[in-house]
């Protein structure tokens, strides 16, 4: 291991060069003599080690992975578009003595909070004795009077926590906001890793950098330890695919292998908490919940939630629920306890915060009030119960004490409304090196570091998740609240560490689990990804078929053609354009069901759709009707095959799988029927049967097969009765009975469900039939009796 | 006094409601010294699943029920029999002279969130400029708190109109009393947003009012629905006094209470959520007829 940052090839120039600590900020990769700090120095001499070329690509991996993993940042409002994660690829890097000691410091923090929120939701002492003024905490928004004297069943309220944290001028580290609501980042962080274990890939493997795995998976052990006796689970609860954070809670689920649930996907009976699957309802005990408490029931709380589950609260009454944080904890969020927090530090525990938070005084009392008056210059001063993240600007603050045009006097504003007020002292905040145009830049950092309650004690996440300021001007705090980068953060050990993952050791006894439950909600949306996935698929094959034959069409166009256009009207297929608007949706139906269940898909199948959605919407922009349009068509469908490819060679064979194969099959056994109905007349317009086995992509079966040209017999054989070929309807057909009988509750008592013999009765009536006799009135029957299985499934599982 | 209380609640869907469930605030309380709940039962067809009663953060007494097959009708039926000996008319004192700071003035010195909550914002009551100033010109410098409360009451039952068709449920406070029209609900509301601006902490009250007047006495608005009125805290000598703003009096012995809040979200008479496709409908009735009167 090189020991300086001068182990650089000779004759090239280090990254170090130029760069150099802001006036009076702490720098985290310099001290203040300009040397690099230790933990810092491999890591530079690796970046020396290569090229600028080299370090490029590197980088560039890393931003790759993001991309292809689908890692992006969503905010609400913003329908489209989500932006591309701004990861720095230089990490922000921690000894980790240091981070031992901020651990054994948060734990402290950890365990005060505990103190407060459960005398808050308990006998209210610290309201009673003075500690708390009771007027703040009774308009705190997320102090919610129905849980007031609820027990968790846990025995505690908080389980997962998070804290901004900023190293300040004395080079110590403060808080700058607590998160015990519901916090989000920890998969971020994992992400991090990942894109940056892929930029320093010859280095990261045998670097002393301590991995994360350890961590996520003692808190998973929590939490299945806190599971009721009763063959019940533990899920994680998200908002859906709307909220900001879904993708990192489809990621972290993924992860740590629990369910995703939704609030629709829960049912409370009789004081537990059911979710409702495939196979029936099946109890749940632990939540880990990334919804805020507000929306979880509107029974109690907010009304117009349509996000939580009616009930909820009762569950939570009874103990029936562990909730991961409880639901109420967000009282903690409010800015107005970092007001509070030291002093209560010493009534509680005696001692000082061993990590202190910056600096804050409630405008309630008089001295306070002054106090802020006097020093407004030097302070933002906001709402006392916002929960939003520490000196974030927002509606109704006041930033170095410069009041709006309509705001009037400071001094007035404060005495009137002091005790909705809190002023914050504007810290300054330490610098790490970002990578920016090739070179190195200091950016003011923040950190958020997670902790767990685990079966030992709390632990400290050995990472975290940093964001820097996009700007190297303003070294306050402030600058942090928009824009900016995020770098992943490594906790350099100074001995080996070990490879930890989340794989079980090979020590332990291997046991072979069953496959999770399926919610209904997930299955309802494979079934329609399957159905989409092949809808557009078809629409594909039909669109190449007409645009192949447009430049031989004479002017006055054929019987064919214009009963081809007609058909693709019917299916909302424009003509007139190369990449129909169609097309475009189908996809877009097919994505917007995947992300609903994207816990359950690996990162390639993800990656393939999505690049599918992205050509589509490019093609449409420039491929115009005809050949261009046809070869448009060839690119598509190759890589629509792709994903189903993925999907059908990688996905195990559990419930939701066959959900999604119920779905391709039941299409395409409809659009076969369509087509055979609309093209395989005896008298239909010339060139109908061809058209047929083209569209069924049998062209090459079809030739094999029968040694004459297509006709009615031949193309109503091969492509409705012929169970042998994987585009004939009586091969869906089959297809989708073999699934259906393999799902949960296929037969009741020995009895065929009523899903069962509706398929079964489809199977017979097709078997019996030969070209001649499923004439075209029976095709049109085959396709409404097809149609009509959907309904059976709805009504047996996904209701 | 000895009522005997009938309340139906219907609910209607127009598809039906799986697994609805449902909170109802409707039982009245027993309050030493002013009320008494002799008797009562709740009847709810069809069958709840699940049915709980317990208290809730104010003290009130609710019932938790559950359905579990889909149903079109529910029909909630209450019978009470309560005894009502106090009223929550201020007594003597109207509390201590208001200072010059409207802050200071009955200034509410407990220290637990259960009193504080009366000062705060609350989902249905939150300040409204219009109001303030409204209350502010309304009420005289140096009354006492008692006297504050019956002024504002009564100078916003002079204008306001009755009238059960100009608002709903979901109308905002503010909206009304632009509009000087509603019904118990806004004028409650109203004057809660009034009395907290002046920093007199005060919340909703729910309840049953008598259905026929004694004789020769005017019979009393929204006798023919659940009620809706006032308290106010007037300092620790004087306590909590009930002021109905629909009728410009003082909570007597017609007024049976059932529940109190911050405001109405905290004690709705039946709070749902279900499954449903469809919309739905819903009637009440009430009745409070004396005991051997």
């Amino acid at each position: 291991v090189p020991t300086s940052a001068t182990a650089k090839p000779p004759g090239r120039s280090s990254i170090l060069e130029g760069y150099s600590a802001l006036p009076g900020v702490p720098d985290e990769l310099l001290r203040d003599d300009g040397t690099v700090r230790p933990e810092w120095v491999s890591l530079i001499a690796h970046l020396d080690g290569l090229s600028p070329a080299e370090r490029e690509r590197a980088f560039a991996r890393g931003a790759q992975y993001l991309r292809d993993a689908g890692v992006f940042v969503r905010h609400y409002g913003e329908e489209k578009s989500p932006r591309d994660w701004p990861l720095s690829p230089v990490p922000v890097i921690q000894p980790a003595s240091e981070w031992q000691a901020l651990g054994e410091g948060l734990a402290e923090r950890a365990e005060l909070l505990e103190t407060i929120v459960a005398d808050l939701y308990g006998e209210n002492r610290l309201v009673g004795e003075g500690h708390l003024p009771a007027g703040l905490i009774a308009s705190n928004p997320e102090w919610l009077r129905p849980l007031v004297g609820v027990q968790p069943a846990s025995g505690h309220f908080l389980h997962f926590l998070a804290f901004e944290i900023g190293r300040g001028a004395d080079g110590g580290w403060w808080v700058l906001g607590d998160r015990t609501q519901a916090p989000s980042g920890a998969g971020y962080a994992l992400e991090n890793r990942v894109a940056s274990v892929r930029a320093f890939p010859g280095y990261y493997s045998g670097s002393n950098v301590e991995r994360l795995a350890g961590f996520f998976r003692s808190f998973r052990d929590g939490l299945n330890a806190m599971r009721r006796e009763d063959g019940s689970r533990a899920g994680i609860l998200t908002p859906g695919p709307m909220n900001d954070t879904y993708f990192e809670h489809a990621y972290i689920a993924r992860y740590l292998g629990m369910m995703l649930l939704e609030g629709d996907d829960l049912v409370v009976d009789d004081g537990r908490l059911m979710v409702r699957t495939v196979s029936g309802p099946k109890p749940i005990s632990v939540l880990w919940r990334r919804l805020d408490a507000a929306w979880s029931d509107p029974l109690e709380l907010e009304a117009s939630s349509r996000l939580g589950t009616p009930g909820l609260l009762g569950a939570v009454r009874s103990q029936g629920v562990t909730m991961i944080n409880a639901l109420g904890a967000g009282v903690l969020e409010s800015r107005a306890f970092l007001a509070f927090l030291p002093r209560l530090s010493e009534v509680l525990h005696g001692k000082p915060l061993a990590i202190p938070n910056i600096a804050t005084w409630w405008c309630g009392g008089e001295a306070e009030r002054d106090h802020v008056r006097a020093n407004a210059g030097e302070m933002l001063i906001g709402p006392a119960n916002s929960t939003r993240l520490p000196l974030e600007l927002e509606p109704g603050a006041v930033l170095r004490g410069e009041m709006p045009d309509t705001g009037g006097e400071l001094g007035s504003w404060l005495e009137q409304e002091g005790r909705n007020l809190v002023g914050q002292e504007l810290v300054s905040l330490s610098t790490t090196p970002a990578w920016e145009d090739g070179r190195l830049e200091p950016k003011p950092m923040r950190i958020r570091v997670f902790m767990a309650r685990t079966r030992d004690g709390w632990k400290l996440m050995p990472g975290g998740f940093a964001r820097l300021a996009a700007t190297s001007q303003d070294p306050s705090a402030v600058s942090l609240r928009s824009g900016g980068t995020v770098a992943d953060v490594w906790v350099v050990s100074d001995r080996p560490v070990s490879d930890d993952t989340m794989l079980s050791h090979a020590d332990e006894v291997f046991v072979r689990t069953s496959p999770g439950l399926l919610p209904s909600r997930a299955a309802d949306n494979l079934f329609w990804l399957g159905r989409y996935v092949e809808r557009a698929e078809g629409q594909m094959r039909l669109t190449r078929a007409y645009m192949s034959r447009l430049p031989e069409t004479p002017a006055g166009g054929t019987p064919l053609m214009s009963r081809l256009e007609g058909y693709l009207d019917d299916q909302g297929l424009d003509i007139s354009e190369g990449v129909s608007a169609t097309v475009e949706r189908t996809i877009a139906m097919a994505v917007n069901a995947a992300n609903q269940v994207r816990d359950r898909f690996s990162v390639d199948a993800w990656a393939s759709l999505a690049d599918l959605e992205r050509t589509v919407g490019n093609m449409r922009k420039t491929v115009v009707p005809g050949d261009d349009a046809a070869s448009a068509m060839g690119v598509l469908l190759r890589k629509i095959t792709g994903f189903s490819g993925l999907v059908h060679e990688n996905m195990y064979r559990f419930s939701g799988w066959r959900f999604l194969t119920i779905g391709r099959s039941l299409e395409r056994a409809i659009a076969m029927a369509d087509l055979l109905a609309a093209f395989a007349e005896w008298s239909g317009p010339h060139g109908g049967f061809e058209l047929c086995v083209e569209v069924g992509d049998s062209v090459m079966t079809h030739r094999r097969r029968y040694p004459v040209a297509a006709s009615r017999d031949t193309v109503v054989d091969l492509l409705a009765l012929d169970p042998l070929n994987p585009r004939s309807i009586a091969f869906h057909i089959d297809e989708i009975r073999d699934q259906v009988s393999l799902l949960p509750g296929a037969d009741v008592n020995g009895q065929l469900s009523e899903l069962s013999r509706a398929v079964l009765r489809v199977q017979s009536e097709l078997s019996v039939n030969t070209p001649q006799s499923l004439d075209q009135s029976k095709l049109v029957e085959l396709r409404q009796a097809i149609g009509l299985l959907t309904n059976d499934l709805h009504a047996q599982f996904l209701e | 006094m000895l009522y005997d209380i009938k309340l139906k609640v219907e609910y209607t869907f127009q598809t039906p409601a799986a697994g609805a469930r449902q909170i109802l605030h409707a039982m009245p309380l027993t309050i030493p010294g002013r009320q008494r709940l002799i008797a009562g039962s709740i009847d709810i067809d069809p069958q709840p699943a699940m049915r709980r009663e317990r208290e809730d953060f104010f003290g009130n007494r609710l019932s938790d029920i559950a359905f579990n097959e889909p149903h079109s009708k529910v029909v909630i039926g209450l019978k009470a029999r309560v005894e009502v000996t106090g009223s929550a008319e201020p007594e003597g004192s109207f509390g201590r002279p208001a200072s010059a700071s409207p802050r200071a003035r009955c200034n509410n010195r407990s220290r637990t969130p259960l009193a504080a909550a009366f000062s705060a914002a609350s989902p249905y009551a939150r300040p409204d400029p219009a109001i303030a100033d409204w209350a502010r010109a309304k009420s005289r410098s140096g009354s006492q708190c008692g006297e504050i409360v019956g002024e504002l009451g009564l100078a916003l039952h002079r204008e306001m109109r009755f009238d059960a068709a100009a608002t709903t449920v979901e109308t905002p406070a503010t909206e009304a009393f632009a509009a000087r029209h509603g019904v118990c609900q806004d004028f409650t509301h109203i004057m809660i947003i009034a009395l907290r601006s002046l920093g007199i902490p005060a919340g909703y009250v729910s309840g049953y009012l008598r259905t026929l007047p004694p004789p020769g006495q005017e019979r009393l608005e929204g006798a023919d629905a659940m009620h809706a009125w006032v308290s106010a805290w007037c300092g620790p000598g004087v306590g909590w006094v009930e002021y109905d703003p629909t009728n410009a009096v003082f909570a007597g012995t017609d007024h049976i209470v059932v529940a109190y809040g911050r405001d109405y979200a905290d004690v709705a008479p039946v709070r749902g959520a279900m499954r449903t496709a469809g919309g739905q409908t819903s009637s009440q009735s009430v009745d409070v007829a004396p005991v051997g009167a």
